[in-house]
């Protein structure tokens, strides 16, 4: 699993529940292991089992951190460049949902090797879409759902996101956008404001 | 014309948000929007082109004329009056002499356009790959910063390691290794520098007698000792059991090492407390410097140092000995 998979679930573990907790859960999941390296690539089964331990050692099923860790990728001040990133992908959430078709396209771009699983948004009717994503990691389409229902709320959306399956084929999420402007969203400027990081 | 077509204004503003309609005067009669955007103060709708900017390509072009003569290729311009945001662009003329129609886009220099006048999304086409560049930007520079904190991690680690190397975990001095690589640094460089082999009197008494502990704290008292003498340049080494190894860069004094020698030796005397006990050990040295030689070899030096020390041993020890060419130690070795 890429390094930059490894250090969101560290950071979400760290910033969630404490250093002293992402430590103990570390060592215990991989004897030695103190912190992921996002530039680094670690073997899948190290993921799986720091998941696991999270979850055992916090008490939360592990499709609740995942979904969780959706969210606080978007609404963490430390990922605040994440949340960013997301935001170039459209002036409002409809839009933003039209760009998950070029994610994985859009973080190959920028880092290679990070290959995600793809993204496919189908619209049914007006504000009602599913959002297909392939497989190749387990449990991202949790992730997914955190994510969307973060995004809904940055951009004053008033979004309803389920999960409909996700499995080793991949996953699929039901998305029905009620409203698409429905409260202030938290500003974005395609300019970095001066001095963030 | 054949094949002319002909567009809306907003449609024109729409496919281009950055171009600009100049009459066969040379007045600019319209301006797209996100162009407009960037003088809100002042409309450039009836400003004479070349006024309002200044082209680095074609340079300094007088009239219309001149400026679409270059028609279809690429232009290099920037705004005359601050803020100068340079622009590039191409020029096409109008049909029938009714002037000329210019496209301009920021170019490489977006970044900073953007935050400048606070430009969105929605102030660029669709086609325009503006945004995408700004997001590969700031992607790039989030994953440069995860590269270099771990490069900076790597060679801290790396340095630690290496320091660790030739390091003496137990007092702290630089150990056999380090004074191997400083000693064939010196001589490849054909530096002039003195060594001093020091090695302690009395110690195995002390291990014997208090015990290991004991040793160790009289080993942490010598190389306090000898740091407290030697300057930060020379090179301490604890080389054996109980066997110091000094190198002075630059110093082949023999007087002045050997008066250094007699304060460690002093120092080294000084007895060391130990729990209720006082432990009380010497030291005998021998010193050599690389002017004694034609060719300093560090093999040659380090047995001749050697030879020395063991003169002081054999002459009562507590002593310093100087090594001389002719074969025999320096009959007047200097008791500390």
């Amino acid at each position: 699993m890429h390094g930059l998979i490894n250090r969101a679930l560290q950071r979400f573990a760290e910033d969630t529940h404490g250093v002293s907790v992402w430590s103990e859960v570390a060592e215990a999941a991989e004897p030695g292991l103190t912190g992921f390296e996002a530039m680094l690539v670690y073997d899948d089964a190290v993921t799986g089992r720091v998941l696991a331990t999270l979850a055992e050692r916090t008490g939360t099923p592990p499709e609740m951190i995942l979904e969780d860790l959706g969210t606080y990728l978007v609404c963490h001040p430390n990922t605040e460049a994440l949340r960013r990133l997301m935001r170039f992908g459209g002036e409002s959430f409809t839009e933003f949902l039209y760009s998950l078709d070029d994610l994985a396209g859009r973080v190959r771009l920028a880092v290679p090797d990070l290959v995600l699983p793809p993204l496919e948004l189908t619209e049914h009717a007006r504000g009602s879409f599913s959002l297909t994503a392939g497989p190749g990691i387990a449990g991202f389409g949790h992730v997914v759902v955190g994510l969307l229902r973060a995004m809904a709320d940055d951009y004053g959306a008033l979004a309803l996101v389920e999960l409909v399956f996700d499995g080793p084929q991949g996953a699929r999420i039901g998305i029905s956008v009620a409203e698409a402007a429905f409260a202030e969203g938290r500003g974005f400027a395609l300019a970095l404001a001066e001095g963030a990081a | 014309m054949s094949g002319a077509v002909t567009l809306s204004s907003a449609a024109l503003s729409a496919l281009m948000p950055m171009h600009l309609l100049v009459g066969p005067t040379g007045h600019v009669l319209a301006a797209g929007p996100t162009l407009a955007r960037l003088r809100p103060e002042a409309p450039l709708a009836g400003c004479r082109l070349l006024e309002l900017f200044a082209f680095r390509r074609p340079v300094a072009p007088s009239s219309l004329a001149d400026l679409l003569a270059q028609a279809g290729r690429r232009l290099s311009l920037q705004f005359r009056d601050a803020p100068r945001t340079a622009f590039q662009g191409i020029v096409v003329p109008l049909p029938d002499g009714q002037g000329a129609l210019l496209n301009l886009s920021f170019g490489i220099g977006a970044v900073s356009a953007v935050a400048e006048h606070r430009l969105t999304a929605s102030d660029f086409a669709p086609t325009d790959l503006t945004v995408e560049m700004l997001y590969l930007v700031e992607a790039k520079s989030a994953a440069m910063e995860e590269s270099r904190r771990l490069n900076l991690k790597l060679e801290g680690a790396r340095s630690a390691a290496e320091e660790q190397a030739l390091t003496d975990a137990l007092t702290g001095l630089r150990n056999r290794r380090a004074m191997e690589e400083a000693l064939a640094r010196l001589t490849r460089h054909r530096a002039r520098f003195g060594l001093i082999h020091l090695d302690l009197d009395r110690f195995k008494a002390v291990n014997d007698t208090l015990g290991h502990a004991a040793g160790d704290a009289v080993l942490g008292a010598v190389a306090d000792a000898l740091r407290a003498e030697v300057r930060d340049c020379d090179v301490a080494a604890r080389v054996g059991g109980d066997e110091f190894l000094v190198i002075f860069p630059d110093t082949a004094d023999t007087r002045w090492l050997s008066g250094i020698a007699n304060r460690i030796i002093a120092r080294i005397e000084e007895p060391v407390p130990f729990g209720e006990e006082l432990c009380r050990i010497s030291a005998s040295a021998g010193i050599t410097v690389s002017t004694a030689y034609a060719r300093p070899d560090p093999e040659r030096m380090l047995h001749d140092a050697d030879a020395a020390l063991y003169a002081s041993k054999r002459a009562g020890r507590g002593r310093a000995t100087v090594w001389r060419a002719a074969g025999t130690p320096d009959p007047e070795s200097s008791a500390a």
